[in-house]
């Protein structure tokens, strides 16, 4: 993992005057905001990986089997994601094992 | 974009430039999304409905591009609440 990611992901709030004295209720807010943006780039990366799998001609609306085709795909990608990031996990418990 | 009007030394702000900063930054938000939405519909549906650019869009073109848009939008709404609804069973799974 990059050791500045963390320090770059903050950089903007750096500008702040006094990051202790941040007010709660906007450091909150911006905690909160940011979540909702990630969650939104999500969807958009899912509907790019969905749309290019199930939807071939786009017609006058979606068919019921492309909207079964998008929910599977949502549903099978994070189960791909949650696969891969266990299994990584248990490679790199092996490897540190071995050391 | 000027944050800094609502921002007096020691961090505290008065609620109104809360209330604005708040409000600019869900804007600022909603922007950005919009903009990556259209991007995104751009880039497929050009791929989509047009196979050999000629000199304009022409008629076919044109309703193909209408109708990819909405099957977009259609898409975009369907994976959002599958999605939700997934991270809803996660978070309950955990709990």
């Amino acid at each position: 993992m990059d050791p500045n990611f963390s320090k770059r992901a903050t950089m903007s709030f750096d500008s702040l005057p006094n990051k202790d004295e941040v007010d709660p209720e906007v450091a909150s807010f911006i905690q909160m905001e940011s979540q909702k943006a990630e969650l939104q780039a999500q969807v958009h990366k899912l509907a790019d990986v969905c749309w290019e799998q199930c939807v071939d001609r786009p017609r006058d609306k979606l068919d019921s089997r492309t909207e079964t085709c998008v929910s599977n795909c949502v549903e099978r990608f994070i189960d791909t994601s949650l696969t891969i990031a266990t299994r990584f996990q248990k490679i790199l418990q092996g490897a540190a094992g071995s050391m | 974009m000027d944050f800094s009007s609502g921002l007096p030394a020691g961090g505290k702000m008065d609620s109104a430039s809360k209330e604005q900063l708040m409000s600019q930054v869900k804007q600022q938000i909603a922007l950005a999304n919009a903009q990556e939405l259209l991007q995104k519909m751009s880039e497929k549906c050009y791929k989509k409905c047009i196979s050999k650019p000629g000199t304009t869009l022409d008629n076919s073109e044109q309703k193909c591009i209408a109708m990819c848009m909405d099957r977009y939008m259609d898409t975009w709404n369907l994976v959002s609440r599958v999605y939700g609804q997934r991270l809803q069973r996660e978070s309950s799974r955990m709990s």
